[in-house]
């Protein structure tokens, strides 16, 4: 399964966000989507996954999603966005719970993500008993509870320390070594950028605009021990991100 | 270099001292005894002052009269009388009327045209003092139980809704939105995500309708009731047996209590995932 933005528009009032957004998004690699603050990435991503309908142009699935995928578009936040009332085992269930399972089943799916996660001994805590990479891992948990086809990620990343940051990204990189899966990961992180993608989308400042895409050809596993080129995508990018992230820095935010 | 002279200069002088503490207060600390301490205190000095003649019977009976008045209401069994009254009314009018509110705060919450239609309605009638309507429901349900137990549900009904429906909007936006985008349905939701999420406005809310509803219900039943603790505090009133009114004050004092105990208990075990 492949997604393919044709002429994305879209604004809020009377305020452009986004203009006119062509983009193929391949299955089994992780594109990354990076711009000044402010200029839609958020919004593109909501977008992509149909919690916003763009006011002109389409998203467009080519190819079924694979077999046994529950929820084919599915979100990892910023904010973790875990229930607090339900326990790390309640939280992965919670997904499962509208597709008919039978209690075996439902519990066979939990216990093989929670293990994949490296949650298992933590399944009965709630949610404010785990610092913030661990609520991170409970959400990528529930997120792989689904099968995902696409996984789409908004930041999930900002809202940690810059240790736990670098813990999580290497988990990150771990699971798409093992699963491939497809990915959209939204950052204004560079350095998590050229980690992970191995296609970069650069946009420029509000109305947000595909600015430039870079590949990367190194294979995610191998990136650690590759530090000066990546380094060199990044100076690159960051090159090109300057004056945008300047600018959209001194803007008003209603202007 | 005139500074670290100084500095040298008085590290020669003295050791240095400890820097002192400045932070603290501002946090209150159980003491658990002091309650109950001043409770005894005045109720001693109450009791003194009428022995003594200080407090003349007529304006105040001392506590241990109030006590003999409430034994024998023991004793002839008519606690139990008035008490079950009260109670069932109390049941009745508070169950219905929370429900009801739940269920209007929810769609209120939930429908558009529900906030549109019924949101004005229920902002102008909630500051209605209910008692205002007694007569009202007298006309309307009759001088028997029906007036009574209207009177309380309409009383609980106005804040329920009010706190359920603040509470409904309250709920964490993300959380909706991550439940849309794992392709719930609409009823999982609302049962798993907006009622959960609603529960930490609602059952405040619970607490100021108890409180309501025992207002009500006492003045519901000076009203035509034959048993009730208000109509047994207006008859003790009515014929100045101060002694058996101050029994009843002290029977509407447990009941308040012990609804906010509930409440407290309930709460605990409802909300036992917040910190």
């Amino acid at each position: 399964m492949e997604l393919r933005l044709a002429g994305l528009h879209h604004g809020y009032g009377n305020i452009e966000v986004l203009r006119g957004i062509d983009l193929d998004i391949p299955a089994g690699r992780i594109v990354c989507i990076v711009g000044p603050s402010g200029c839609g990435k958020s919004t593109l991503l909501r977008l992509i996954g149909g919690l916003e309908r763009p006011e002109r142009g389409e998203v467009v699935q080519t190819g079924a999603p694979p077999p046994g995928c529950l929820n084919p578009l599915t979100y990892i936040f910023q904010d973790f966005a875990l229930l607090p009332w339900r326990t790390v085992e309640g939280n992965v269930r919670l997904v499962l719970e509208d597709h008919g399972f039978g209690r075996a089943e439902t519990a066979g799916i939990v216990d093989d993500v929670l293990a994949r996660t490296r949650l298992s001994e933590f399944r009965a805590a709630f949610p404010r008993q785990l610092s913030g990479g661990m609520k991170q891992r409970v959400a990528v948990a529930r997120a792989l509870a689904v099968s995902p086809a696409f996984l789409l990620m908004d930041e999930p990343l900002s809202a940690l320390d810059a240790q736990t940051r670098e813990l999580l990204l290497d988990d990150l990189v771990d699971l798409w070594t093992r699963e491939r899966f497809s990915g959209v990961y939204v950052t204004h992180n560079l350095r998590e950028a050229v980690r992970l993608g191995h296609r970069v989308v650069l946009l420029s400042r509000r109305p947000g605009t595909v600015r430039e895409i870079l590949e990367i050809d190194l294979p995610l596993d191998a990136r650690a021990g590759h530090a000066p080129e990546l380094e060199a995508h990044r100076s690159r990018l960051w090159q090109l991100l300057r004056d945008e992230a300047h600018a959209a820095d001194v803007e008003l935010v209603d202007g | 270099m005139p500074l670290m002279w100084n500095w040298s200069m008085a590290e020669r002088s003295d050791r240095g001292r400890p820097v002192a503490f400045r932070g603290g207060g501002f946090s209150p600390r159980p003491l658990g005894v002091v309650g109950p301490l001043v409770f005894i205190a005045v109720l001693a000095f109450w009791e003194a002052g009428c022995r003594t003649g200080l407090i003349p019977p007529l304006v105040l009976p001392a506590p241990s009269e109030a006590l003999a008045a409430l034994a024998h209401l023991v004793e002839t069994g008519l606690l139990w009388k008035h008490l079950g009254a009260s109670l069932q009314r109390l049941l009745v009018g508070w169950t219905l009327g929370t429900l009801l509110g739940i269920a209007v705060g929810f769609s209120i919450g939930l429908f558009s045209l529900a906030r549109a239609g019924l949101a004005p309605v229920v902002a102008a009638i909630f500051p209605i003092p209910k008692i205002a309507l007694l007569p009202l429901f007298v006309v309307w349900f009759g001088i028997g139980e029906g007036s009574k137990v209207a009177t309380i549900l309409f009383g609980t009904f106005f804040p329920t809704v009010v706190a359920t429906y603040g509470g409904v909007d309250n709920v964490d936006r993300n959380l909706i939105r991550m439940g849309q985008s794992f392709g719930l349905s609409w009823l999982s939701i609302v049962r798993k995500i907006i009622l959960p999420g609603a529960l930490p406005a609602i059952l405040p809310g619970f607490r100021i309708s108890a409180a309501i509803a025992i207002v009500l219900l006492v003045a519901a039943e000076m009203i035509g009731a034959e048993f009730g603790v208000g109509a047994y505090i207006l008859l003790a009133g009515s014929l100045m047996a101060l002694d058996e009114l101050l029994a009843g004050v002290a029977i509407l004092s447990v009941m308040g209590l012990t609804v906010n105990w509930l409440i407290a208990r309930l709460e605990r075990f409802l909300l036992r995932w917040r910190t």
